[in-house]
């Protein structure tokens, strides 16, 4: 690993400012578990290594007035996946956080960090946007909030500018009749990356099988995670029959633009949204699956 | 760029001026000769350089010394206590739970964040705790059985090494061959 000038700061605005005077040439260092890899192999070697864990407030997870969450960027995936609060209202969101990388990985590993390495897989990203999730950013400028949805802009890319920093994610208060599933498909449980990953989001209405709202969303298959808005709109207003899901199956196969890799090939990846998209929905209405 | 960081290892401070590109890994090793962590994969996928920062399982090779300073670090030479090896030590040592033994300091400081936190786990539990250290060796049924046995040690149960193999066999863990 080359060296490089590090700064651990207090304060947002000092960590702001160091990273607007050094540009391209800074990065943030979360859990480190993406960068210092990367550092190793050598495709990435900063000037400058701003620790954001000495910034108070960014580790922590807290109830919004109107009953969502704010999930500080610096918050662990251990600490996601035992917080009641996350656990109680958005469980496909900690059970996935639990299942990620390893013990000892997740103990370092950061939220903030997993969204802003974008990573067409990161796990993370899909429960999130399904669930409407946001992103608070701090930069030189002051403070901005941008849909997940629109927070990836291609592999290892975001919307974030020089001297920006991911601060929290915002998740809106969960929806009554509504539930949500993640199939993360890969070669092992632990320690592994996502060959496809598929987020389904359901709301029902009450007392009936009738789609009044969903989210698909897809990771690993494209240069950034992407919603399956045709399959989506199929679903909204519709019955959940195994004809309807089955078509949201192949309307999300069709959106999604996978490519070949050591994991697998884009015409295995397009056959696995089909599949793991439809297993998706129906575990949501609690028909087999790990539902969460 | 060097820094001085101020690390408190195994009970014991040391004052240290090291270069800041350094990891935890190679400061444990290269400055305070400890090498009983392993050096293995360093991108965080094999857990042979496992320790305790607080008590919580991290990877050295992915952690900056400067980040970990003021905290309680623990390593496998801290896991004997004067001269006592750790009940999971002695029950590795008894079942064979080591072979070449080079993924073993990563596999007993997991191990015991796990019995830390869940003093009774169940085969699934030991196996989700230690899915972050790889071994090349022994197919890993010995270490599962290792923790177990170590486990029960701790809560009192003085079980022998008989015992937890007609328990493994009992539960299916292992089968006796043939059968
Ligand atoms: C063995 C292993 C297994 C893994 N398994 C998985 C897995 O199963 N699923 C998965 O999705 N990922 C996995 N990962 C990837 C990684 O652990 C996660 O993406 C993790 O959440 C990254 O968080 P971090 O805090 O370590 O990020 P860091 O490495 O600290 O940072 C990652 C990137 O984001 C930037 N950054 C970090 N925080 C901020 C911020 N607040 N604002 C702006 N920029 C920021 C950094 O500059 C860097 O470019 C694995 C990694 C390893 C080593
Ligand atoms: S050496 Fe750290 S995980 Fe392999
Ligand atoms: S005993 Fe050899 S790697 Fe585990």
């Amino acid at each position: 690993m080359k060296g490089f000038e590090y700064y651990a700061p207090e304060t947002l605005d000092a960590a702001v400012e160091i990273l607007a005077r050094y540009g391209e040439g800074a990065y943030p260092v979360a859990g480190g578990t993406d960068l210092i890899p990367k550092m190793r192999y050598g495709h990435v070697a900063p000037q400058a290594v701003v620790n954001l864990k000495r910034i108070p407030g960014l580790n922590r997870i807290t109830s919004l007035e109107n009953g969502g969450l704010h999930v500080g960027a610096l918050v662990t995936l251990t600490q996601l996946s035992r917080e009641a609060l996350v656990r109680e209202r958005y469980p496909v969101v900690a059970h996935i956080a639990g299942k990620m990388a390893s013990a000892q990985v997740r103990n370092l590993a950061t939220v903030g960090g997993n969204l802003c390495n974008a990573a067409p897989s990161a796990d993370l990203a899909p429960p999130l946007i399904a669930l409407d999730a946001e992103a608070l950013i701090v930069g030189p400028e002051g403070e901005r909030r941008v849909p997940l949805e629109h927070f990836f802009t291609g592999p290892g890319a975001t919307v974030l500018g020089p001297g920006e920093l991911l601060t929290a994610v915002l998740l809106p208060p969960p929806q009554p009749h509504t539930r949500a599933m993640y199939i993360k498909h890969a070669h092992r449980e632990a320690l592994d990356i996502a060959i496809v990953g598929v987020a389904a989001l359901v709301r029902l209405a009450p007392g009936t099988a009738t789609c009044q709202g969903a989210r698909i969303v897809l990771g690993a298959v494209a240069p950034t995670p992407i919603r399956a808005r045709e399959a989506e709109a199929l679903l909204e207003g519709a019955p959940l029959t195994e004809e309807h899901i089955a078509e949201a199956g192949r309307l999300a196969a069709q959106a999604a633009r996978p490519i070949d890799d050591v994991r697998g090939s884009a015409w295995y990846r397009r056959k696995m949204v089909d599949v793991l998209t439809r297993r998706a929905i129906a575990g949501t209405r609690g028909e087999g699956g790990d539902l969460t | 760029m060097k820094q001085l960081v101020s690390l408190q290892v195994n009970g014991e401070r040391h004052e240290l001026y090291v270069p800041v590109h350094k990891t935890l890994l190679e400061v444990l090793r290269e400055e305070l000769g400890l090498t009983g962590t392993k050096h293995g994969c360093e991108l965080g996928e094999c857990g042979a350089c496992t320790v305790l920062v607080d008590g919580e399982p991290i990877l050295s090779c992915l952690t900056l010394p400067v980040e970990v300073q003021g905290r309680d670090i623990t390593t496998v030479e801290g896991l004997a206590s004067q001269g006592v090896p750790h009940p999971l030590q002695v029950a590795f040592a008894e079942l064979n739970a080591a072979q070449c033994g080079y993924c073993t300091p990563g596999m007993l400081m997991s191990a015991k964040a796990l019995l830390d936190r869940t003093p009774d786990p169940s085969p699934d539990e030991v196996r989700e705790a230690l899915a972050g250290n790889l071994c090349r060796c022994t197919g890993y049924v010995k270490i599962v059985e290792a923790v177990r046995l170590a486990a029960r040690r701790q809560q009192g149960d003085l079980g022998t090494v008989v015992d937890e193999i007609e328990r493994a066999l009992n539960e299916g863990v292992v089968r006796e061959p043939g059968a």
